[in-house]
Parts: structure tokens; sequence; C-alpha cells
């Protein structure tokens, strides 16, 4: 399966290892589901980057969801995070959005979907750490401006939309400043259920 | 003076006159009556007759283009790239305020054969009846009866953005004047069965010209240049010459490599990418072998005809000497070995081998540009399900080093073709996006 994914690692990195210097995200260990629904949407539209969706317009659901499982399935050890590059007011900002959301406006914690750990929530949610923090930030603005969607209902948008610039920019300072915990695999359950409904989960159980 | 004025009134006069002929005849060409060649009554579908119209729809390739990205299959949306604008395909679903609902099997038959829609009105070339009209009735009728059975999507129909005078019913007519007359295949009796059946393909439903015919200024075919190869407007990639030896034309000896490319998307020297990747995924690997071998048939050269026209004549020695390909052949090395190999041989199956390759040697250049910047895979497909890729390499090599690469792959293990130079590459780049 390496070889017939080395079309990935040209910008992904050797299996699939990008590290937070550059742009693209890691893929290796990110949960399975997520991986295959990212496919999809790269594929039919939903995200738009040209070179995603023209190596995956031809490729079939099960062979897209062959090279999800691929990657999933590695274990490579992360590197460190890089130190942060704003002020500690932006950081405690960023992590209380991450950690506590902001009732008042009724915006959920990051934590609330991606787990307390932040590695994701087995096998769709993916986790947020050991991602460059430019990736962060585009990936927060697209959800606002609608250039990248998920299955519908989309949750994620509706949380990205809450935020403002300041809110992106705390977030994903904090975030990219954050390192893996010991054990950086996905959660199988959540302490509490999902504030929002999820069409990329609900696909999954309907499928 | 006088005879200079009254000299050119006369011409132009007769250009006026000329003009209204052309709409004339492009109008005129009239919606037979409705028994002429396709019964209007509405018979019970057999399931055969249903089936047998699934796989012509293949043949058509109809589901490409009317269905958008990401969009419910035969809903119609996607934008096809012109010279003169932008043209969306139609709802073919059988609901009736947003698609075919309400149309008749006469009314599938005046767009088909004579490019009309229901309402009288000339329909866009982008739809292909150029080629659809060789369509014979009964094939129409099982298309049709097919059709019928898609379930009915509700999205309206987006409108053309074409610029003027394109958009206008007396620009059409004055292009199908010049260009269009409905017209059935005709069985050419010195041929075999077999080689009539590929043309009637090639020709009809299969609309391969659409790609692989030039064009000229007014998007007609140019005459005497069938197959010969074209730059596909606005979209960056080359359909090669089906004709010529040294681009996609196949011979005798060739001509079971090109069904299972067709079949598969993979030969034994080539790999099917870009636009034609989706002629493979979504039309080519459903046909028979038989009307596969069938369009070979007719395709392939005769044996007397000449060989490799346009393979390009090899640099100067001093170019091969020179600097550049010094480097490409370390980028090479770098880049490329691991799995084109040192020799430039491939693997078969996975990797196509470069060396000997026309698809690297071509005059043309766009799609080995394209290739290298935007990587690709070759499509899933039945014989194929788990293709390999080639990554992109617009992020990792300046236009620079994929001239130099490039140069060297033409000129290495007994390859020679002029260089590429850093400018076809950043026209290539430019063309992707």
């Amino acid at each position: 399966m390496a070889a017939r994914v080395q079309a990935c690692t040209a910008c992904h990195g050797r299996e699939g290892r990008a590290t937070p210097d550059g742009y693209f995200p890691r893929l290796a260990g990110k949960p399975q589901a997520y991986l295959y629904h990212q496919l999809l949407n790269f594929r039919e539209g939903r995200r738009r980057y040209p070179l995603m969706s023209g190596l995956l317009e031809h490729l079939s659901d099960a062979y897209l969801a062959e090279m999800a499982s691929y990657f999933a399935s590695l274990e490579i050890p992360y590197p460190p995070p890089r130190p942060p590059v704003v002020d500690s007011v932006l950081l405690e900002r960023g992590r209380r959005l991450v950690q506590q959301g902001d009732v008042g406006r009724g915006l959920p914690a990051c934590v609330q979907c991606h787990g307390s750990a932040m590695t994701g929530l087995s096998p769709a949610v993916p986790g947020l750490l050991g991602l460059p923090r430019d990736y962060l930030n585009s990936q927060l603005g697209a959800w606002q401006t609608g250039q990248r969607r998920a299955q519908s209902p989309d949750c994620m948008a509706r949380v990205a939309r809450m935020l403002s610039a300041d809110d992106v920019s705390a977030v994903s300072a904090w975030l990219a400043s954050q390192a893996l915990p010991p054990n950086p695999r996905a959660v199988k359950s959540l302490p509490q259920p999902l504030p929002f409904k999820c069409g990329g989960l609900i696909a999954r159980e309907g499928s | 003076m006088r005879r200079w004025l009254w000299g050119g009134g006369l011409v132009l006069g007769l250009g006026v006159i000329l003009f209204a002929v052309l709409i004339w005849m492009g109008w005129r060409q009239a919606p037979e009556s409705a028994s002429a060649a396709v019964g209007a009554s509405a018979q019970a579908l057999s399931a055969d007759q249903v089936s047998r119209g699934a796989y012509l729809a293949k043949v058509g390739n109809c589901m490409a283009c009317h269905t958008a990205q990401g969009g419910e299959p035969y809903a119609g949306g996607r934008p096809i790239e012109t010279p003169f604008g932008r043209v969306y395909s139609s709802n073919l679903t059988s609901d009736p305020e947003t698609g075919l609902g309400r149309w008749t099997e006469y009314d599938f038959w005046q767009a088909l054969h004579h490019g009309r829609s229901r309402d009288g009105r000339l329909l866009n070339p982008a739809f292909p009846y150029v080629e659809y009209s060789r369509v014979t009735p009964e094939d129409a009728r099982d298309l049709w009866a097919f059709l019928r059975t898609l379930s009915p999507v509700v999205r309206e129909n987006t409108a053309h953005e074409l610029a003027w005078p394109y958009r206008t019913q007396w620009a059409l007519a004055f292009w199908r004047g010049l260009y269009f007359r409905p017209a059935v295949w005709q069985t050419e009796p010195d041929q075999s069965p077999q080689w009539n059946r590929g043309g009637y393909l090639v020709q009809g439903l299969g609309h391969c010209a659409a790609c692989h015919t030039p064009r000229d200024a007014l998007g007609g075919y140019r005459l005497g240049a069938e197959f010969g190869g074209y730059h596909l407007p606005g979209q960056g990639w080359y359909a090669p010459s089906l004709k010529d030896l040294g681009q996609a034309g196949l011979d005798a000896a060739g001509r079971e490599d090109w069904v299972r490319v067709l079949k598969s998307g993979v030969g034994a020297a080539a790999v099917v990418t870009g636009p034609m990747a989706e002629v493979v995924s979504q039309s080519t690997q459903y046909l028979s072998l038989e009307d596969l071998r069938a369009m070979a048939s007719y395709l392939a050269s005769p044996s007397d005809a000449p060989g490799r026209a346009s393979v390009a004549e090899g640099p100067r020695g001093a170019v091969v000497s020179a600097g550049p390909l010094g480097v490409g052949a370390q980028l090479y090395e770098r880049h490329c070995s691991s799995c084109h190999g040192e020799q430039g041989r491939g693997v078969l199956g996975a990797y196509p081998p470069l060396a000997g390759n026309r698809a690297v040697l071509m005059v043309q250049t766009d799609n080995l540009v394209r290739i290298v910047l935007e990587g690709g895979y070759a499509p899933s497909t039945a014989d194929n399900p788990r293709p390999h890729g080639m990554p992109p390499f617009r992020l990792v090599l300046r236009d620079d080093e994929v001239a130099a690469v490039l140069s060297y792959v033409r000129n290495a293990w007994g390859n020679s073709a002029p260089p590429i130079v850093p400018l076809d590459v950043l026209r290539g780049g430019a063309a992707a996006h």
C-alpha cells in the first residue's frame, strides 16, 4: 500500500508524517473515517484544493477507504511542537476557548468533540494537535467562508462561524504550541454527548 | 472610383446573402414529423431495452458531462469550458419541471439527431449532436428508454454564460449552416462488420472527435484533420492524435494494448490521466471487449500508413551535453528513479516506462508538463481497482527544475527530443488553474 499512496507523500511527507514546520497536515494516525470523509469531500467538492481534487477525481470509494485505513494505521511518533509566537494573553484566550468554550455565546469547547486530550474521537473526529498553525488558521477560515464543508449537518461550520478572527488566531496559536500526550490515539468515547449533530458521524452510522 | 464602390458593394452584398443562406440552412433542418423516424407511441419499456440503453449511455459517456461535481447523477449543472464561454449541462432526470419528465421519445430524437430542444430551440453544440446525429433510431429509442428510468431530481438548469453573439439562436443557426448536417452512420460495404461497428461507435455515441479532432476559430472541425489531435481550450490538456503513431495512433500490432488501456486505464507504456481518465472511468471501462476491439479496428492505421510523423527531432549535440541535462539527471535520480527506474523502464502496470514512451517524446509537451506539476492517478476500474499514482511536483520543484528533469528524460536511454524550457512549464502551470 505504501507504494500506492506515494503520490500523497510529496506534500504530506513520508508515510504522511508532515511536521508542523510546513503547511500540510499530517495524515499518519488520524482516525480512519475522518480521513475517508476528507478524501470524499475533496473528490466531491466540499473541500477545495485543486491538487487533491485532481488526484482523487477517478478513484473509487473502496480504494479511498483503503488509503484512509492505511494512513490511520500508521503509528509514528510526533515531533515536539514549535514554541508559540504570540503573547501570553492571546495564548491564554486560546486555551480557554479550546478547553471551556464560551458559554455566554453558546460556543462549545473544542474538547467537547475532539476529546479532553484533543486527540480526536474514533473513528470520525480528528485530533487537533501536531498540526501547523497556518493549516489550522486556513481551515477555520475556510469553514467560515464555506470553502470547506463537511457532510450535512455541518457542525464544524456552525462552530467556526461563531469565532471572530481573534478567536481563530488564539485557538490556532494555542493548539499549535501543545505537545501530544503520551498516548496520541483518538479516544473511543466521550464523557458527554456531542453538543451538535454532525453529518460526518451520522453518515458513518448510516453506512 | 465608382467601379471600386460598385465592386465593394457587390462583395458586401454577396457576403450578406451567403451569411443569410447559412443561417437559413442551419435553422431549416426542420424537425421531421413525429412518425418519420421514431414512433411516438409510448410502448411499455422492456428490461432488455433499458439495459441496452444503459450500456449506450456508457458508450456516450452521458453521465460524466450531465453530472456536477458532487451532484446527483444525470441532474446536470457541470460547467463545460469553451472558447466562447461556459456551457452548463442540463438535467436529464425524469423530473417534469426541471428535467426531461415531459419529453417524449420524439423530443429526444429531435435533440439527439437534430440538435434541437423540445421547444424547437437550437442546442449548443457542446452537446455533441454533430456525432450523436449518427446514432440509429433503434439505439436512440433504447437510450431514451433508459433515461426515462432515472429517478426525478429537481435541479433547475443553469443558464449558459456565453458572450454575444454566441448565445444567440441565429449564431447557432449560422454555425450549423457551416458545420452540421443531420446524418446517420453509413455502412462501408468494403469494410468488415467489425470495422463498421467500430466506426459507428467512434463516430457516433463515442464522440471521440469532440476532443481529438482539431477545430477552427469558430469551433467547427478542421477539414481533413480528423482525429489529428487538439489542444483542449481552457483545460491545458492536449488530446493526442489517434492517427499519428507517434502520438496515440495505433496499428494492427498495437490494438490489444489500446483495448487494455481503454478497458483498465493502464497499458504496457500508457497510463490514462487528465480528461481521458474520466472517459475510461465513466465510459470505456464498461464497454465490451468486442466493442473496444471494433473501435480499435476502425481507428487502426493500415499497415502502410506513415509512421511516427510527429515524434520530435532530437536536440543538437551541444544541448545534450550542456548543464541543464546534468542537473536534470541529478533531479531524476532523486525524485523519479525509485519508481520509473534507473533506465527509465518503469514497472509494468504501476509506473509507465519513460524510455521510448511516445507520451514523453511528443512535440506537444502540455500533458508531460502537466503530469509532473500536478501528478495524477489512473482511474479505478474493474480491471485495475487500486491504481498507482504520480505525486504532484508543483510544490517540490521550481519551473526550471521541472524543465531540466523533463529535458533529461526526453534525451536519456535512447530518447531524443527537443528540450523543455521553463516557459513551457510556466505555461503548463498557468493552464492548470
